[in-house]
């Protein structure tokens, strides 16, 4: 005890810091233990793993970095929010205003790459998953939850990639769009949609198919805008919050990290 | 170099690029005993050792450096938001070799009798905090690290304000979605566009379900789940990735096909000559007219459809599939059939075209219903 104590283990024994984290510094191994169960996040994990179970080689680590890149995308695009208004009039000059007159205007390049960035490494991790039979019982549940959030990503990617409002973002939503034009029974050029009608009347014509209903008009225009913008920035990242929390939720529930037995 | 760049703008045309890689396809990832004997005389296994990764890297390199040297590679490889598919590239080779090397390290070890490499003894386990924590705080930082370095190196693409009378041609979707706009070329969109894509979704989902395979779980492995592996890589990476990759690079102006080393010329004329399987039989093969009654005028394309979907099935399960029908039982074995053969339905739609100009097996277009 006559060893004069340095500043970090005074701040570790301070009552501040017991009242935040309640176990300590962790050094000892019941600490360390109990520094994971105590954090809400940290109790994400369980406490101990099976030692393939940490390897990189074995889960790649892609999502947890898949989960990096959503907490990265969901904080930039707050920030982006601040500048952005999703209207005709205002959106590309906004966009502009971005890069030229914020300071260190990498926000949106942020944004941008990493949207990229996550949906490879959504498809990576599903490959991963596969190739390691992972999706197999007690698991098969999870995968499906698994592939909705695939599809939730590329949905998101997807309505995010209108809001610059440029001829890139415009043509290319129009090319996706138009798509849903020929679902069947449910878009005007779709096979089965003139059979949903009561003699002259058609039910599923230009402004009232499933189209019309993505975009809020027959073309990609200002309610376009508006609809993919709180789809881009609440509707959607609300939903996949949901599966997230289920998925990791199972994750543990399903017996932790799969492995040979 | 010249005959060189003229040689990798032929060999990259899909009906030659596809037909390789469909034809090398089952030797590399082997779904059954008779190709694996091939695959080990061939020495494919080789991919998936050190020397196979720096040989196809070298290869991936070598491309790059002579691409970026060329104005029209250069232009498409380095647009801004094709960089990522670039990586892509490179990102999915890694990841696919990484998993076959381990795999192919694993079907050893089990078939001289011991555990894969994964399994350590259950009792002697890690904390996660520090192991895991650290993992991934280092993970967290490279990633930032990388994003920053890619957000300050390469500005998000910005084009001209939105103009709706003014289409850009090509006017692509979304890299991601290049793989449906590409499909477009070979079915109409109510088929690329809405109903494969369900099939995808549904036939994703569905994997769990009818892989009665449950063992092999945990731990990479090739050879004793070869089935479902060779099927699942060929429908995600050599359809929908390459697929991707295929819109993304080798499209130009009018979705007409473009080598890497060609330039992207507005007037590049392909002459289309497609015609309907009614067509094709009742006026070129019969040389009488279309019959009026619509049924009647489809008729051969209902048969082959029908065909396809009904009688293929009970005959694969008699024949190529006896065994899989025999341990799956007829539902699940419906439901794979049925995935499978919509997903082989691409490869084989894309045949019919090159070598018939087919356009629709049965086109109803009085119902917008063209298969
Ligand atoms: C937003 C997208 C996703 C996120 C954030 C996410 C996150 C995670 C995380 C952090 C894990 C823990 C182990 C690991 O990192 O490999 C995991 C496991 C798992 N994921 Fe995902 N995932 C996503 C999408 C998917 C997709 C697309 C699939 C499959 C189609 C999938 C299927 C699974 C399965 C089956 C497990 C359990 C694996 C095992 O026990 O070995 N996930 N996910």
């Amino acid at each position: 005890m006559s060893k004069k104590k340095n500043i970090f283990q005074r701040l570790g024994e301070s009552p501040v810091w017991k009242s935040i984290f309640r176990s300590g510094v962790p050094r000892t191994r019941r600490q360390r233990m109990m520094s994971v169960l105590n954090s809400v996040f940290l109790h994400l994990h369980p406490v101990r793993l099976p030692r393939h179970a940490v390897k990189l080689k074995f889960t790649w680590c892609m999502g947890g970095l898949t989960f990096f890149l959503y907490l990265v995308l969901t904080i930039t695009g707050i920030l982006l929010m601040f500048y952005y208004r999703p209207t005709v009039e205002y959106a590309y000059t906004d966009i502009i205003d971005l890069r030229e007159q914020v300071p260190l205007g990498i926000m949106r390049e942020i944004h941008r790459w990493g949207a990229h960035a996550m949906v490879i490494t959504v498809w990576l991790h599903m490959f991963r998953v596969f190739m390691t039979g992972s999706y197999k019982p007690p698991r098969e549940f999870n995968w499906v939850v698994g592939v909705i959030l695939l599809f939730l990503t590329l949905l998101l990617s997807f309505t995010g990639y209108l809001l610059p409002w440029d001829q890139l973002a415009i043509w290319a939503v129009t090319v996706g769009t138009n798509m849903a034009r020929a679902t069947p029974f449910l878009g005007h050029e779709g096979p089965g949609a003139a059979l949903l009608s009561l003699g002259d009347i058609n039910f599923v014509h230009a402004a009232s198919d499933i189209r019309f209903a993505l975009l809020g008009g027959r073309f990609v225009g200002e309610s376009a805008l508006l609809r993919f913008y709180v789809l881009h920035c609440i509707g959607l990242p609300f939903i996949i919050m949901i599966f997230m929390a289920v998925h990791f939720w199972r994750v543990r529930k399903d017996g932790g990290i799969s492995g040979p037995t | 170099m010249v005959e060189l760049k003229h040689f990798i703008n032929g060999i990259s045309h899909p009906t030659v690029i596809l037909t390789v890689i469909l034809f090398i396809y089952p030797f590399i990832f082997p779904p059954t005993n008779w190709f694996e004997k091939w695959n080990k005389r061939l020495k494919f296994d080789f991919f998936w050792t050190k020397k196979g990764l720096i040989t196809v890297y070298t290869f991936f390199i070598g491309f790059m450096i002579i691409g970026v040297q060329d104005e029209n590679a250069k232009h498409i490889l380095l647009k801004p938001d094709n960089v990522p598919i670039v990586g892509l590239l490179f990102l999915v080779h890694f990841f696919l070799w990484l998993s076959m090397n381990q795999g192919m390290k694993n079907d050893k070890l089990i078939d001289a009798g011991e555990k894969p490499n994964e399994y350590h003894d259950p009792k002697d386990k890690v904390l996660v905090w520090p192991d895991l924590v650290y993992i991934e705080l280092i993970a967290l930082v490279l990633l930032m690290a990388f994003l920053l370095v890619w957000s300050i190196g390469l500005e998000a693409p910005l084009e001209q304000p939105a103009n709706p009378t003014n289409s850009p041609n090509p006017a692509k979707a979304p890299w991601y979605f290049l793989g449906l706009q590409e499909m477009l070329v070979y079915f109409d969109p109510w088929l690329a566009g809405v109903v494969f894509p369900t099939l995808m979704i549904i036939g994703l989902m569905a994997i769990p379900y009818i892989d009665i395979n449950r063992e092999v779980s945990g731990f990479y492995s090739f050879k004793h789940r070869r089935i479902a592996a060779s099927i699942f890589i060929f429908g995600w990476l050599w359809l929908w990735i390459n697929l991707i990759m295929v819109g993304t690079f080798l499209r130009g102006p009018n979705w007409n096909f473009f080598g890497p080393f060609e330039y992207w010329d507005l007037h590049k004329l392909e002459v289309l000559t497609n015609i309907n399987l009614s067509d094709l039989i009742y006026i070129k093969l019969l040389g009488v007219g279309l019959p009026e009654n619509i049924l009647l005028r489809e008729i051969f394309g209902f048969i082959v459809f029908f065909g396809y979907f009904l009688i293929m099935p009970p005959l694969l399960a008699k024949t190529v599939f006896k065994k899989l029908h025999q341990s799956m039982g007829n539902f699940k074995y419906g439901v794979f059939i049925f995935l499978v053969l919509s997903m082989v339905a691409l490869p084989i739609k894309m045949y019919l075209r090159w070598i018939f100009n087919l356009k629709y097996i049965i086109a109803i277009p009085e119902f917008f219903l063209n298969i």
